[in-house]
């Protein structure tokens, strides 16, 4: 690519790597020479209905094998209803889609968790729960979001349909030499204050294209106290600000989340592994294409205001005048976002009512985001008209929340309980906003027509969707605290 | 995939940054299994407004779009690629795209060639000023002329090749598959496998 220069020449020079580095070495298959791409293995394929049709359409017509299917695993989320799942699918298209899949699954030899299966659910939620995303390993998946699994010190990437086949046919891919930036933050978070402010002010501050041909690895205090969710959440939102790729070292956290599931290691080959894992971080000393330093202890809960995720603002902060942004691409792209987002400049944004919440997405769906919004909502009242949404991110999310009881705090609270999927973060299914719905929601994009067509979105942790629930309004746990915690 | 050296063509102004990949293709038409078809879903929702550019008499047949920075973010939907290719466009440019969309580009023979803010600016008014008018991009030279204007675009030489000798990377890759089969003689046994199936060994 053109603006991508060769990995840090210093680190070369030294010997001492970062961790994207490590990993990518670990895969090189061939090194490219003359500005042709280097060859990656890669370990792990995911595969989900919408990006992959077209891909073994391809295979077939070549009539290519697929390569290893003992590396590649589907499962059934964009298109899935979240309501009545054991009634066929009543949109014509989607069905034929879903169809599509397991027709191919079978012909293919492709490990498949359909709708119905306790595996079943959002793909970047599945992978990790069945302990296949594993510390530097090589992830791709026909989905930006795949970015979530570099939570695990994974090189996770995002790609095309046509990669998609060039990985089943090869499980290969042919890649270009990327960019590191450490995003370290320091510090503590607040209560009230989590993973999700996190990447929404990073993105805030670096720009939807300020990741670009960059490797973001995830570093400091406020990173290494974070959970394994915490650190999807993170790694999840790295493809919002461009990037190829988020990643965070493996430590204790990892291991203690992957021991036991499905597919870790055991016995000792789970000794073989850890000891490598454990030479996976960033060597002291190497050195970063570019730094990015952010204050934990100084941040809020963060929301965003406009139609890309990187128009984000403190949620104890106003909209912005489109009148005081220098840059004239920028200052226009905030005159259309206003104008889509029906907001005035000034308005304070906890003065912004919606009319809707959505609990979901590969974002923020895991039983512990579940979670930490039931505790908030427990006992409450939900505000009047407003609907709320919760859709656990996959079927074995949706059993585990409902043996703590989660179900019946949102259910007593007035919100639906779903079933797993992608649901309303991009409303391929029937759950999508109205024209002119406002919602706040724990997804990762706030593009136009995102959640449906004319509907407005502002990206929310699941503290603060819980929140806007209770009060109506753009609101965080603080709030609640203020209004005598009601 | 054709070979591509140069496109003479009507050129588009998209004066917008950011046009991620949901305006590109909205999610809607992603739910067809078929891998042609897609030039109804090129920028469908804006479409609707009859003075969306895309829409205006001068600019129908349309081959170059020259948009604003930042152009193919978000999803990786190479659907984005396909509808652009479907309605008739050869060639996007703009001073910064998205990863995932210029790699889905660069395999559907689409040129995704990356100008500096200023030339776009340029660019713009050229076209505004006379709607219609023909540019012709050279991939040979790397260069996009108008009239007596001529911007260079930068693309990487190896996407440049490819386009240039209209190459399908999965032939390309598996002239090497002896070291595929090398480098997985060398991988370790406790990497994951998803077949066969197991269970989780414990509560965790």
């Amino acid at each position: 690519m053109s603006n991508v220069i060769p990995t840090s020449q210093v680190n070369s020079s030294t010997g001492l790597r970062t961790l994207a580095e490590k990993v990518w070495d670990k895969h090189l298959v061939s090194k490219g020479e003359d500005g042709t791409p280097d060859l990656i293995y890669i370990d792990l394929h995911l595969l989900h209905e919408v990006t992959s049709p077209q891909a073994f359409d391809g295979l077939r017509l070549a009539n290519r094998k697929l390569r290893r299917p003992d590396l590649t695993i589907a499962t059934e989320d964009h298109n899935t209803p979240t309501l009545a799942i054991d009634k066929p699918i009543a949109d014509l298209t989607s069905r034929t889609q879903i169809e599509t899949l397991r027709r191919n699954c079978a012909e293919y030899g492709v490990r498949l968790h359909s709708l119905g299966d306790i595996e079943q659910g959002i793909v970047h939620v599945v992978g990790p729960q069945l302990g296949l995303t594993q510390p530097g390993i090589t992830v791709v998946c026909g989905d930006s979001h795949t970015s979530t699994h570099g939570a695990f010190g994974a090189m996770a990437l995002g790609i095309g349909t046509s990669e998609v086949e060039h990985v089943m046919a090869t499980q290969t891919l042919s890649l270009n030499p990327f960019k590191t930036m450490a995003v370290t933050v320091n510090g503590a978070l607040r209560t009230g204050v989590t993973a999700k402010d996190i990447i929404l002010a990073v993105i805030a501050k670096i720009g939807t294209g300020g990741g670009a041909g960059y490797v973001l690895e995830y570093r400091g205090e406020a990173i290494r106290a974070l959970s394994m969710e915490g650190r999807m959440t993170i790694c999840n939102m790295s493809i919002e600000a461009g990037a190829r790729a988020g990643m965070v070292a493996p430590d204790q956290t990892t291991y203690d989340y992957l021991e036991g599931r499905a597919h870790a290691p055991r016995g000792a080959d789970w000794d073989a592994a850890v000891a490598y894992w454990q030479t996976l971080a960033t060597d002291e000393g190497a050195s970063f294409d570019a730094e990015v330093i952010i204050d934990a202890n100084e941040l809020e809960p963060f929301v965003t205001w406009g139609t890309n995720p990187g128009q984000g603002v403190s949620l104890s902060g106003s909209v912005p005048n489109p009148a005081d942004i220098v840059d004239a691409n920028e200052r226009s792209a905030a005159e259309r976002a206003l104008e889509y987002m029906d907001l005035t400049a000034g308005t304070p944004m906890k003065e912004i009512r919606v009319d809707t919440v959505f609990l979901g997405s590969c974002t923020n769906s895991r039983v512990e985001d579940l979670r930490a919004a039931a505790e908030i909502i427990k006992g409450k009242t939900k505000a009047e008209g407003l609907r709320m949404m919760v859709v656990p991110g996959s079927a074995r999310v949706r059993i585990e929340a409902e043996a703590e009881g989660l179900d019946q705090i949102f259910l007593d609270f007035g919100a639906e309980w779903r079933f797993a999927g992608c649901s309303m973060c991009l409303g391929m299914n029937p759950d999508q906003l109205e024209p002119g719905e406002r919602c706040a929601s724990t997804s990762n994009r706030n593009f136009e027509g995102r959640q449906g067509k004319g509907g407005r979105t502002h990206l929310v942790s699941p503290l603060v969707a819980a929140a806007t629930a209770i009060r109506g309004t753009l609101s965080s746990p603080w709030d609640l605290v203020q209004d005598g915690d009601q | 995939m054709q070979k591509f050296t140069t496109v003479t063509g009507i050129a588009v102004p998209l004066r917008r940054s950011n046009v991620d990949t949901d305006q590109i293709i909205p999610a809607v038409y992603l739910k067809r299994v078929t891998r042609t078809g897609f030039e109804d879903a090129l920028f469908a929702a804006w479409r609707q407004d009859p003075e969306f550019v895309i829409n205006m008499k001068e600019y129908q047949g349309g081959r170059v779009l020259i948009a604003g920075a930042d152009f193919g973010i978000g999803s990786s939907r190479e659907h984005a690629v396909w509808a652009l290719r479907d309605f008739g466009f050869d060639v996007v440019l703009s001073p910064r795209f998205g990863d995932i969309f210029r790699g889905n580009a660069g395999k559907q023979g689409l040129l995704a060639g990356q100008i500096s803010e200023a030339d776009a600016e340029t660019l713009w008014n050229l076209v505004e000023a006379d709607p219609g008018i023909e540019l012709t991009v050279d991939l040979v030279g790397k260069t996009a002329r108008v009239g007596d204007l001529t911007v260079n675009f930068a693309i990487d030489d190896y996407t440049r090749w490819r386009l240039l000798e209209g190459l399908d990377d999965i032939g390309l890759t598996l002239r090497d598959e002896a070291r595929i089969n090398e480098f997985e003689a060398t991988r370790e046994s406790w990497l994951p496998q998803t077949l066969p199936a197991r269970s989780p060994e414990s509560s965790y």
